[in-house]
């Protein structure tokens, strides 16, 4: 489903991703570890196509499509999701309007007449059912003046309400109460299937109890440093990063 | 050099056709007010237009406005104008009192003079300088001894008509008024209007005042409106511009409170060549409200000023400056709110809030409070911010798949929703909902009758992304 080749990207002349190989297929769930400021984020990013994360060399293939020559939105549209590790506020624009919007936006991109607002509201009382949010959230802005874990559980309202192919949670997990991860974890799960892939990245082995992978790899320094199965993340938990180092 | 020298010789002929046309514009004045008018004018001939050695007009240049070569219309037009077809209001389930300043001429289906049952009277200011001589002499009498600048002194000196509205004690005037200032001339057209509103005790009234172009001839609007607020009197009062690019529209509005008066004025600036509002809020009793808010919109060569002076005189009152706008291409944006409060205004609290989006890097935006606070126990704040779209909120809506384009219109939208949710009559507020996203998608054109229609043909705008709540 995803094939990351040799991918290489800088911020601002910085390299950060060093000629990073991954492959991600239907079906699998991925987690990527790694200490701070390896470059985690910056590999989300890079891959929803945020243009201010420069790929500099390699390429990155999405269901045998060139991924790198779509703007984000045409990503989302054709079915990539990224949970983002800080979500933005977005005073002004109202969570239902957000999602119906983009709802039909991607609809269009596909072909597909506007979603009926009976069918719509239905997913919408699903879907926050799902993840334990009300309606006095739904009500507001996006994310605005929502707690840390609000905005957390938002990002997994939204990949529930956007049905994604590929989906990649970038530290959803961090700062949420012991409830929330499982909330968090059921909504992943709940997307788990044959068709569909999701990318994790995360700091604690804890959630990967909730959400078992597959696969588990350590970026460091902008590479994969290490991959294996879901024990290598109880190896990480115990003896930290520093015997990768070499 | 040469548009100073243009500016001179505007002056000058202004000054010839004063001379040659005194007849005609002193034709329904009394003595006092022809008088006032000769006084007015040479008060105008010493302070000429207005320009960056007064401060309040440091940015705002109207060399290019006045290089111009403009035509006076001193005659009323004589044959009575079927305005039906012109003025049709389309927003649903909004019935208005709709009369007209057609090329400066007050025109009304109606009449120029009509008492309502209600007691309101609507008319024209040439016709009131008739029916209620002394208000409109004080009101010659006020602008000519307050007059701040040349353009002032001007309309007091030229100015033949406009609106009148006598709303006496204790009436709630149910329908919304509605006046429509249109420019609809063959040559470039240099006008005065006058208009005067006077709410009694208790009273309520809401206007809607539209500053149109019907052609995209050059034409320089100078407009002062006085507006009264008796004792307990509740004014809404909106007003909306949208005329051309190459159109002018200076535009005084002054408010006058007593106690426990509420006001409410609230502006949108939806397209213009230049436009300048001087807002003046004289609080001058005792637990008043006063809400000032502004949008304005402007792109290309455009440019908006908007001047805010919040007058506080008397304790326990309460007032509100919210002013928001978009600057796109090389539009210029300014704004300054002056908040004076006087040494007995105690109690006084009074915000202003002014903040602005610059869409490209030759956009401009000037932005200024006063703050002149003599009374010790007040509450006053201001704020001011200039910035770009936010390019996290962009890339975050665009992950989620909605176009970049839309993706921008949706914080433009969300960015102008706050002040266009403060209008509070419903069919008003949606209809202007419609305006400006037309605008921010840069469909609108002056045709679009600020909330008339003159083509007929309205259709409500449907977004590619439906922004209406569900
Ligand atoms: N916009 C930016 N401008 C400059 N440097 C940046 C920017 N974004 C990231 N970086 C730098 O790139 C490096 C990698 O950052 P990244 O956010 O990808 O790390 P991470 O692995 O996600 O870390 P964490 O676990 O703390 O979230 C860091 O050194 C960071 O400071
Ligand atoms: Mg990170």
């Amino acid at each position: 489903m995803l094939i990351i080749n040799d991918l290489n990207v800088s911020i601002q002349d910085k390299e950060i991703i060093s000629g990073l190989n991954l492959e991600v297929k239907a079906g699998e769930v991925h987690a990527i570890m790694g200490p701070n400021g390896t470059g985690k984020s910056t590999l989300a990013w890079a891959i929803a196509g945020n243009d201010a994360y420069t790929v500099t060399g390699g390429s990155i293939t999405y269901r045998g499509r060139d991924l790198l020559a779509l703007s984000p939105e045409e990503r989302a549209s054709e079915g990539l999701f990224l949970g983002f590790q800080y979500p933005v506020e977005i005073p002004g624009v109202s969570m239902t309007n957000f999602i119906r919007t983009a709802i039909n936006e991607q609809r269009k991109y596909r072909g597909l007449s506007p979603i009926a607002a009976p069918e719509f509201l239905a997913k919408m009382d699903e879907n926050k059912k799902l993840v334990g949010i009300d309606s006095k959230l739904t009500n507001r802005s996006v994310n605005e003046g929502f707690s840390g874990g609000e905005k957390k559980k938002n990002e997994i309202f939204q990949m529930a309400m956007l049905e994604p192919t590929l989906a990649i949670l970038d530290e959803t997990d961090s700062g949420l109460d012991i409830d929330a991860l499982k909330v968090v974890a059921n909504g992943v799960n709940r997307m788990r299937s044959k068709e569909n892939a999701i990318i994790v990245i995360t700091h604690y082995q804890r959630l990967l109890e909730y959400i078992v992978p597959d696969f588990v790899h350590v970026l460091y320094k902008g590479r994969i440093v290490k991959s294996g199965g879901k024990e290598l993340a109880l190896e990480l938990e115990e003896k930290g990063y520093a015997w990768l180092k070499n | 050099m040469e548009p100073i020298l243009k500016a001179l010789t505007l002056k000058e002929q202004l000054a010839e056709q004063f001379r040659v046309h005194r007849d005609i514009i002193c034709r329904n004045d009394t003595p006092f007010i022809s008088q006032a008018r000769e006084r007015s004018f040479h008060r105008f001939l010493e302070m000429g237009f207005p320009g960056d050695h007064m401060e309040r007009w440091r940015n705002t240049d109207l060399k290019r406005a006045l290089s111009v070569d403009y035509d006076l219309d001193v005659e009323a037009p004589a044959s009575k104008m079927d305005v039906s077809g012109i003025l049709r209001c389309n927003i649903p389930h909004f019935n208005t009192f709709l009369v007209s300043l057609y090329n400066g001429w007050y025109l009304s289906e109606n009449g120029a003079w009509i008492t309502r049952p209600d007691g309101i009277v609507i008319g024209s200011m040439a016709m009131a300088a008739k029916q209620y001589p002394h208000l409109v002499e004080e009101s010659f009498d006020r602008i000519e001894k307050t007059s701040r600048n040349g353009l002032e002194a001007l309309n007091n000196a030229l100015a033949q008509d406009g609106i009148f509205i006598y709303v006496p004690d204790n009436v709630n005037a149910g329908q919304t008024i509605q006046l429509v200032s249109m420019v609809d001339y063959t040559r470039n057209l240099f006008l005065q209007n006058r208009n005067l509103l006077v709410v009694g005790k208790n009273s309520r009234l809401t206007l809607v005042h539209c500053d149109d172009s019907l052609n995209h001839q050059p034409s320089f609007t100078n407009t002062i409106t006085e507006v009264f607020l008796g004792e307990g009197a509740v004014i809404d009062h909106y007003k909306l511009q949208n005329i051309n690019d190459k159109s002018t529209v200076i535009n005084t509005t002054l408010f006058h409170q007593a106690s426990n008066s509420r006001l409410s004025t609230h502006g949108t600036v939806l397209n213009g060549g230049l436009i300048r509002n001087d807002i003046y809020v004289d609080i001058d009793g005792e637990n008043c409200m006063a809400d000032i808010f502004g949008l304005y919109l402007v792109d290309k060569d455009q440019h908006v000023d908007n001047q805010v002076q919040v007058n506080h005189f008397q304790p326990n009152s309460v007032s509100n400056q919210l002013f928001k706008g978009i600057a796109d291409d090389r539009a210029r944006a300014v704004f300054n709110g002056y908040i004076h409060v006087h040494r007995n205004a105690q109690k006084t609290i009074a915000y202003q809030s002014n903040k602005n989006i610059l869409l490209t890097d030759k956009a401009t935006v000037n932005t200024k409070p006063f703050l002149e606070i003599y009374a010790d126990d007040v509450k006053c704040s201001h704020g001011a911010t200039v910035g770009q779209l936010d390019e996290e909120a962009l890339f975050y809506i665009r992950s989620r798949g909605i176009s970049y384009d839309n993706a921008r219109l949706l914080l433009m939208y969300a960015f102008a929703a706050e002040v266009i949710n403060k209008i509070t009559i419903e069919p008003l507020r949606l209809r202007m909902d419609d305006l400006v996203k037309k605008r921010l998608r840069g469909e609108l054109s002056i045709c679009d009758q600020c909330v008339l229609n003159c083509s007929a043909k309205e259709n409500t705008v449907s977004f590619d992304i439906d922004m209406s709540k569900i």
